[in-house]
This record gives structure tokens, sequence and C-alpha cells, in this order.
């Protein structure tokens, strides 16, 4: 296999607790931690693990968002990848555009295997992997914990609701990653100064020629329904008496 | 009219019950027509069940070998051919709606709405973001089709009674062959399954092995309920990937649900929002899980839970 493209979406580090903005118009983003969406990071670390093992020559990261997304790409480059494109939008960019993004950039760049998160921890939309797939014409694994060559083809093992599925797909494909696929590595001093001369190609999106999507307009953010603190009950028999209360025991 | 078709999840022999809790999220636009699909390699019995589900107008079953394991890449082509009369197309939330939807959705040019929690308008949807920290309304434009995944969590399953008709479906399109399926393997339990037991009991990270998972086996046998766990005990190889709740996981709404010996990151809330009465036996009186439990004890589980199943008795 040649070449690996790996997406890595910017996103609100998942140790920040997330405030919806008072007047409904978003969520709370200044001053707030941002990092590589924990399920790309585990994405490019099973295509350095790839490379590594001798079975792709090249891992190039890709994203799609604002020009600070370039600190996320120099993480990315600090981990082992060969290569970065940023795609840059200031505006907020749907996932049938950015799977259209990341075809275009798989035409110009015959791509054997595409490795994204199977979600963002933003939007939590888990479209953008199965999308592409779609107007690639290409398989798609999804939720994958476990990943094997064989030639020209991939057994992937998934996550789903009932257990472990194993499908075998054809290259090129499209692989979407979840927790338990590897542990991403941390990344070490000399490599971040070693990572500021690796490439990185900015592109303004319009520049690309991408078919807008049909928008699905946010009309209004709002703060979840609280669930308020209960009882707290002295030993085991206060908790049966309060469960009997409740007609659950 | 929204006409509104909705695709069915099952196992080749049985219908799952996310597919009549989409139906129930569909029956909430007024005066809508709904059609539940199957595609199965043999759909007789599914359809069967399917035509029983309250509020559906007419059953569509699409037969062919290639459908014997539901593989989004090969189903996705096959709705898109029948895909021309519905205003909108939805799935269950669940990761064979997932997998399957997104796919759909792209073939047709529009983009998903994911996880609807909540219908507004026949265009108008609520859904939850950030690992459930903030709730969304969004608009899908009113021109083109509507595709959705539906929250199980968020509906309950629609009722039965019905005699809807049975049609064949005409969706002969070709179909790749670069996916393949080659096994499943399931960790198989006589316990109610999680995502529609009316009881659970969840172990964490502190039950420190497999075999202490036994003390929480013990308990939800008692009470006849579904077994859980945080990402932490699964991850450590306590209990099957199946088995967790959350973000990643399942998203759940059992009546009661008893936390035990799990701190309650927002990412294993997220999949419990919708509990009616949530337990928490924990040995951290500051652990985040209080803050949401209706019932707390502060115990050191390996006491208070053989203590419990006991005094249930
Ligand atoms: C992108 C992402 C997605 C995630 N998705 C999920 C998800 O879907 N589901 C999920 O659960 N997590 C998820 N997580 C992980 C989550 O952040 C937490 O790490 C995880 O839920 C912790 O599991 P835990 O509560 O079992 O372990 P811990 O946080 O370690 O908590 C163990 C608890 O046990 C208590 N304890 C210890 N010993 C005893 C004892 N003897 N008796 C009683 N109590 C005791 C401790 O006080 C502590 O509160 C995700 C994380 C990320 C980054």
């Amino acid at each position: 296999m040649e070449k690996i493209l790996v997406g890595l979406k910017r996103v609100v580090d998942y140790n920040v607790r997330v405030r919806v903005k008072s007047d409904g118009s978003g969520v709370e983003t200044d001053g707030v931690k941002m990092s590589i969406n924990p399920f790309d990071e585990i994405a490019l670390e099973e295509a350095l693990r790839i490379k590594e093992r001798g079975e792709a020559s090249e891992v190039i990261v890709v994203s799609i968002g604002p020009e600070d997304s370039q600190q996320q790409l120099r993480t990315g480059l600090a981990m082992g990848a060969d290569r970065a494109i940023l795609i840059e939008t200031d505006g907020p960019i749907d996932p049938l555009s950015r799977a259209r993004v990341f075809k275009s950039i798989i035409d110009q760049e015959k791509i054997d295997l595409v490795l994204m998160g199977k979600q963002a921890i933003d939007d939590d939309n888990s479209q953008t992997g199965q999308m592409l797939a779609a107007i690639w014409g290409r398989p798609q694994a999804t939720f994958a914990s476990k990943i094997v060559f064989e030639g020209d083809t991939a057994r992937v093992t998934r996550e789903v609701d009932t257990g472990l599925e194993t499908i075998e797909i054809d290259l090129p494909a499209v692989i979407t990653t979840d927790l338990r696929l590897n542990e991403p590595r941390y990344v070490k001093l000399p490599d971040i100064m070693k990572a500021k001369k690796k490439t990185l190609d900015r592109t303004p999106l319009a520049d690309l020629d991408i078919e807008a999507a049909p928008e699905i307009k946010e009309l209004v953010y709002e703060a979840p329904a609280e669930r308020g603190r209960g009882i707290m009950v002295d030993d085991v028999a206060g908790l049966v008496a309060a469960l009997k209360d409740k007609g659950l025991a | 009219m929204a006409r509104i078709l909705i695709i069915a999840e099952h196992d080749g022999i049985r219908l799952n019950p996310s597919t009549a809790k989409t139906v129930a999220c569909a029956a909430g636009i007024e005066g809508a027509e709904i059609h539940v699909a199957i595609f199965a390699s043999i759909a007789g019995e599914i359809a069967a069940e399917a035509a029983k589900i309250e509020f559906v107008a007419r059953v569509l079953t699409v037969e062919r070998p290639e459908n014997e394991h539901a593989i989004g890449a090969l189903q996705a082509p096959q709705i898109v051919a029948i895909a021309a009369a519905y205003s909108h197309i939805f799935g269950p939330s669940t990761t064979f709606g997932k997998d399957l939807m997104p796919q759909v959705a792209a073939l047709l040019g529009v983009n998903q709405i994911s996880d609807v929690m909540s219908l507004e308008g026949t265009h108008t949807f609520k859904r939850l973001i950030y690992a459930g920290n903030a709730v969304v309304t969004v608009a899908a434009p009113a021109d083109s089709v509507v595709v959705a995944t539906i929250r199980t969590a968020s509906y309950r399953a629609a009722g039965g009674g019905n005699k809807a008709p049975v049609e064949i479906a005409d969706a002969a399109v070709e179909l790749p062959s670069h996916t393949r399926f080659v096994n499943l393997q399931s960790g198989k339990s006589d316990r109610p399954d999680l995502q529609t037991a009316a009881k659970v009991v969840s172990g964490g990270r502190a039950l420190a092995s497999a075999e202490n998972f036994e003390i929480i086996y013990k308990l939800a046998d008692k009470l006849g309920a579904g077994v859980g766990a945080s990402r932490a005990a699964v991850d450590a190889g306590y209990v099957p990937n199946e088995m967790q709740v959350g973000q990643t996981g399942k998203i759940i709404a059992p009546d009661l649900y008893i936390a035990i010996g799990i701190s309650g990151a927002i990412q294993h809330l997220t999949g419990i929002k919708d509990a009616g009465t949530i337990v928490a036996i924990n040995k951290d009186g500051d652990a985040p899980i209080f803050e949401i439990a209706d019932i707390g004890l502060v115990a050191d589980l390996f006491q208070a839970v053989p203590e419990l199943t006991e005094a249930l008795g």
C-alpha cells in the first residue's frame, strides 16, 4: 500500500465541560483548550503503525477547518505523519461537504486507505467516513477495533451493538476507528522540533470547487435538562427502603 | 403530506426493538404515512412482525442473498432505489443505523440529522451534541429529503396489534462485491438485553477483574436486570465491548440504573441521561456520579453489593 490519508479534526478537548452561550448561538469556545478529536488520534496512530510495519509508505494528515487547525496538524506531524494538508475555512462545514473535500484530495493523491475517527466529539455526527465511502464508491469498515491486511484486502473487526463483527474489504477503502483499536503514542519534544520542518500545505476551501450540500440550519443551542441531585442513604437497608418506595424492588 | 420510510433493523430472524422506537418517533409527524422496509435474504417472519407495529401503513420487503447480513455499502444503494417516493428516511441510531444511514444521505446528496431526540416539526429536530452537554435545534431544508437516525433511548416502542399489508419492493440495482461478511462474535447471554431492559446494573473500573464482575451479575439476576459497564471496565477486559454504556457505547433509558464503582465521567453519563431512577454506589463521596444520582450510597462495593443482593432476596 502506498498512501494513507488520515483526517484530524480540531475539537474542544474531551476534558472540557462545554457550556452553551447565554444567547443560544453556540457553545463557549473562547479560551477553551482545543485538541485532536480523540478518535482521529487513534486513526493516526494506526496509520503510523501500519507504516512502521512496512505495509505503507506515506501517511498524510488532513484537517478541514480554521487556520488554528495547524496546531493539530503539527501535533500529527510530531507523532510521525509525513506531511499535512490544511483545507482552510472559518465557517461551519457540514459532513457531506467534508466528505467531498476528502474525495477531492483522494482524486489528486491516489490514496489506498483513509482512516478517520468514528465520530467527532463536538457534533457527535458520525457521518463523514460513511459519506466518503459512499461517494467514492469504495468499501467502508466503521467502528474498527482491529485491522489486519492480506494483500489488497483488509480484515476489520468492528465494535457493533451485538458484539464484534469481522468483515473483509477490498482496498482502497475507508476505515473509521473505535476507542479500543490502539493507544496513541505520546509526542516527544525532539519530534515536535522535527515536525516544524515537515510540509504543511494550506489551501482555502473556496479553491477546491466543492459542490455545496443543502444546509441544515442550527437554530438554537440550549443547555440540556439537568438531573438534580437526589438523596443519599446511609446503608444498604436505606437503599432497599428507597428502592421499595419507588416500587423498584 | 409526509411519507416516511423506516429502515428495519433485524438479525435475519427477528426484528430489533429499535425499529418500533423509530416508528414511534415518525408517528410524531402528523398525518405521516409510515412504511417499514426490510432488506433480508428471507424477510417473511420479520415482515410479519413489522406489520403488527402500530402506525405502520405498509411493510416493504426486498429479499436477496446479499442482504443476509446488514452491510451498509450493500443496503444503501437499494434504499436509494426506492427513496424517491419519500419525504423522510429514518433509521435507528444504533451501530446498524450509524453505519448505513449516512451512506444513504450521501448518495441522495444531503446531510444526515444524527440522533434525533425530539421532533419540533416536519423538518425541525432536537439533538444532543458535545457528549450531551448541549442540545441543538436544527432545521433541514424543506425542499430536499430528510435522512435521520433516531436516538432510540428517547422513544418508547410503538405498540402492536396492527395488520399492515406486506408488499415486495423493487430495488433491483447492481451491488458491489467489495465488502464481505466474515463472522460475528457475540457473548450470548440469557440476561435481558441491555438496550431494552427495564433495569440495568453496571460495573466500573473498581471491580478490578472479570471474576469480581460476578457480584454485579448476581445482583442483576436478583433484579431481573441487564448488565452494563463503563469504558474503563471494557478496556480492562473485564467484560465484552457490547456492554459499554455511554457516548461511544450504548445510550439507554431503563427505569432503574445502578452504577457501581463508576465515577460518572460525562461520557458515561450521556448514556444514561434518560434513565428513570439512577442509583450510585461508590466509596468516594465526591464522585461526580452523585451529582446526578437519585439515590446515592457511599460504600465499598465489595461489601455493599453482596449485602444488597442478599437483602433483595
Ligand atoms: C472520546 C471518549 C469517549 C468515551 N466514551 C465513554 C463511554 O462511552 N462510556 C464510558 O463509560 N466512558 C467513556 N469514556 C471514558 C470516561 O471518560 C471515563 O474514563 C470512564 O467512564 C471511567 O470509567 P470508571 O468510572 O469505571 O472508572 P474510574 O473513573 O476510574 O472510576 C472508578 C470509580 O470507582 C470508585 N471505587 C473504587 N474502588 C471502589 C470500591 N471498592 N467500592 C466502591 N467504589 C469504588 C472510585 O471512587 C471511582 O469513582 C470516554 C472517553 C473518551 C475520551
